[in-house]
């Protein structure tokens, strides 16, 4: 499926996750192959309990596998501590929840400049990308409002931001319409396409909604703990109802 | 960084003020009591101390009873004028000896009366107890010798009786005496005991033995060390001079005693810093358990901030980072905490000694010894919560509800 020519982000070769031992022990990820172009912008799919949240948690450098190869940039993570996964989140990922996930009571822009205190930029430099960020989200103007002063939409907007500040090299969103209205949701996935196609940040959704996936380039599919395939959506999503078709999906056969 | 986190620590405790202050509390009472009561203890002992030294320096009181030692009554004889010479010429380490005989007595002025204690003595009394003069003269060597009916008076005396009159050259009863007022003592204020010492008349002993009491007996003989090296050795002198002189069998106790005023006072305010050092220790307790009050509410709110702490981890806060943020909120606390305490502290102990009449002391010692202790706390008891949270499961934390 993938263009050997694209350069990988992320290289899943075998990954295993294996929690509890013995008789308790379940098999969450068995075996798993993936791989996320650069420039990409992929949904992984599946029922709950299918692996897609641990598979997740994984290419976001969250949780370590249990086993197999986890290439990120060319460079094999799987076996890092607790302290280098958190430097490449630090440096390399942004994250969107479903469940938004901002600090209450502290303004829309601290919000965002957060990722880069971590990063130890200096607070001029801090606010200016902030800001920045905020505006290519469509929120320039309401930077000094707390999240509880901003519709869900608005809030995701504000996740999203701070996912981006940092500029990372890949955009991980966790269900990221899962707690908004229809019209919101296609708000959120108009600006994560426009993000992608324009800024040509590579982006991984975890979703269970057809409607949302259709969106994507690629989606791969989960069942127990393993894939159980992948392809455009139009190919995969046969069993849901396409609402939408893919907006230019680009070069792609 | 620090400064990143300790801004970002402040606004979490202005978040909560309520919960802040409290928490706070245990440390401002803690850090204050110590300051106040290690500040009032050393006040106290300073103030006993001076008090005692303005009885006179280096001075020992010689008197007939076996004084507190003993709880058996026995009556001692006085002593003669024949101990005091045997003081002067064989006690090389006495520098001033003044024998003394007491009695108190009304004193009538016109028409106004009063009751003072009346000092039989020679010039002597004056140096060993650290009187000066007002005004007026001592009494000459011819008064004392003659027994002259003389006097020179105290500062209470002199309002009680005078008023705004001038006392020198006037006559004064005393008791069945009249006699002429020379000499006016510079007023010494109370003593360590209570004591007004400006209630006093000082006549020669002569006098007072012969025309108010009616016998040669010296009740008290003041003694002035040559310096404070030799007041035990001065003491010791005495001691083994008397008990001959006095017939005391080997192993009796002694039927009189020398007292160490210098001594007095160093075991007063040895006694007095004893106290304070167990009340600053009582006090530091308090400052323990206000620390484990930080502690609590640290823990709270690490499981009340879970899913902020998820957030931080997320997007790329090292455990460090995480562990650092609470600790320095527990160390914002405390030592807050422990700076309110100092200012309390500190006003606490000024207010009791200045009520009190005593010496305002702050040692610095203790103050950055209190603040050092409270940002100690701090750390102690903020590390536990700091670890806790610094060790949570990212994954876990963002599902916290």
């Amino acid at each position: 499926m993938t263009e050997p020519a694209r350069e990988a982000v992320v290289e899943l070769r075998g990954i295993s996750k294996i929690y509890g031992s013995g008789d308790a022990e379940v098999r969450a990820l068995d075996g798993v192959d993936m791989r996320i172009d650069s420039g990409e912008f992929i949904a992984i799919m599946g029922a709950s309990g299918s692996g897609k949240s641990t598979t997740m948690n994984i290419v976001g450098c969250l949780d370590a596998p249990t086993s197999g190869e986890y290439l990120f940039r060319g460079v094999d993570v799987a076996g890092l501590g607790a302290d280098e996964r958190a430097m490449l989140r630090r440096h390399y990922i942004g994250f969107v929840f479903q469940g938004f996930n901002l600090l209450s009571r502290t303004s829309a822009l601290e919000n965002v400049e957060l990722p880069l205190v971590y990063r130890r930029v200096p607070a001029k430099e801090r606010r200016e990308r902030g800001l920045a960020a905020l505006e290519s989200v469509g929120l320039g103007s309401r930077y000094t409002h707390h999240p509880s002063e901003l519709s869900g939409g608005q809030q995701q907007r504000v996740a999203i931001a701070r996912a981006l500040v940092s500029d990372p090299s890949l955009l991980l969103a966790d269900e990221p319409t899962g707690n908004l209205d229809s019209a919101t949701k296609v708000d959120i996935m108009e600006l994560l396409v426009r993000l992608n196609e324009d800024r040509g940040i590579t982006v991984a959704m975890v979703t269970h909604e057809p409607d949302m996936a259709a969106y994507v380039q690629r989606v791969v599919m989960f069942r127990d703990g393993k894939v159980l395939g992948e392809g455009r959506p139009e190919e995969i999503l046969t069993s849901g109802p396409v609402s939408r078709p893919p907006r230019s999906v680009g070069a792609r056969p | 960084m620090i400064f990143q986190t300790l801004m970002m620590a402040m606004r979490e405790l202005r978040r909560n003020k309520m919960r802040s202050f409290l928490t706070m509390l245990g440390i401002i009472i803690g850090v204050s009591a110590v300051i106040a009561l290690v500040n009032i203890g050393k006040a106290a002992s300073e103030s006993v101390r001076d008090q005692i030294g303005k009885l006179g320096q280096n001075l020992l009181i010689v008197s007939p009873g076996a004084g507190r030692r003993s709880s058996s009554y026995t009556p001692a004889s006085p002593f003669t004028m024949a101990d005091v010479e045997a003081i002067r010429s064989e006690v090389r380490r006495a520098k001033y000896v003044a024998p003394t005989a007491q009695t108190s007595q009304d004193l009538v002025v016109g028409n106004k009366n009063s009751r003072s204690t009346i000092i039989g003595g020679t010039n002597d009394y004056l140096l060993t107890r650290d009187y000066t003069l007002a005004s007026g003269r001592k009494m000459t060597d011819g008064e004392v010798k003659a027994g002259r009916a003389v006097c020179v008076i105290g500062e209470t005396v002199r309002q009680n009786l005078f008023g705004s009159g001038d006392p020198l050259g006037a006559q004064m009863r005393v008791g069945k005496v009249s006699c002429q007022v020379i000499g006016l003592l510079t007023a010494k204020g109370q003593s360590g005991m209570g004591q007004d010492q400006d209630d006093i008349v000082i006549m020669p002993l002569r006098t007072v033995q012969r025309r108010l009491i009616g016998t040669t007996d010296i009740n008290t003989i003041f003694i002035t060390a040559e310096s404070s090296a030799s007041t035990a050795v001065a003491e010791q002198q005495i001691t083994d001079l008397l008990r001959q002189r006095r017939h005391i069998a080997k192993g009796a106790d002694d039927d009189f005693s020398v007292r160490d005023m210098q001594e007095i006072a160093q075991a007063v305010s040895a006694s007095t810093s004893t106290m304070t050092t167990l009340l600053g220790a009582i006090a530091a307790v308090s400052l323990l358990v206000g620390g484990i009050g930080i502690m609590n509410i640290m823990l709270v709110n690490v499981t009340e901030r879970t899913r902020e702490i998820g957030i931080r981890l997320a997007i790329g806060a090292l455990a460090s980072d995480v562990m650092l943020q609470f600790l320095v909120e527990a160390v914002v606390l405390s030592t807050l905490g422990g700076l309110i305490g100092m200012a309390v502290g500190v006003g606490t102990s000024f207010a009791v000694t200045h009520s009190m009449g005593m010496p305002f002391i702050v040692e610095p010692g203790t103050l950055f010894l209190a603040f050092g202790f409270s940002a100690a706390v701090g750390v102690l008891f903020g590390y536990l919560p700091a670890h806790k949270a610094a060790r949570l499961n990212p994954i876990e934390a963002l599902r916290h509800e």
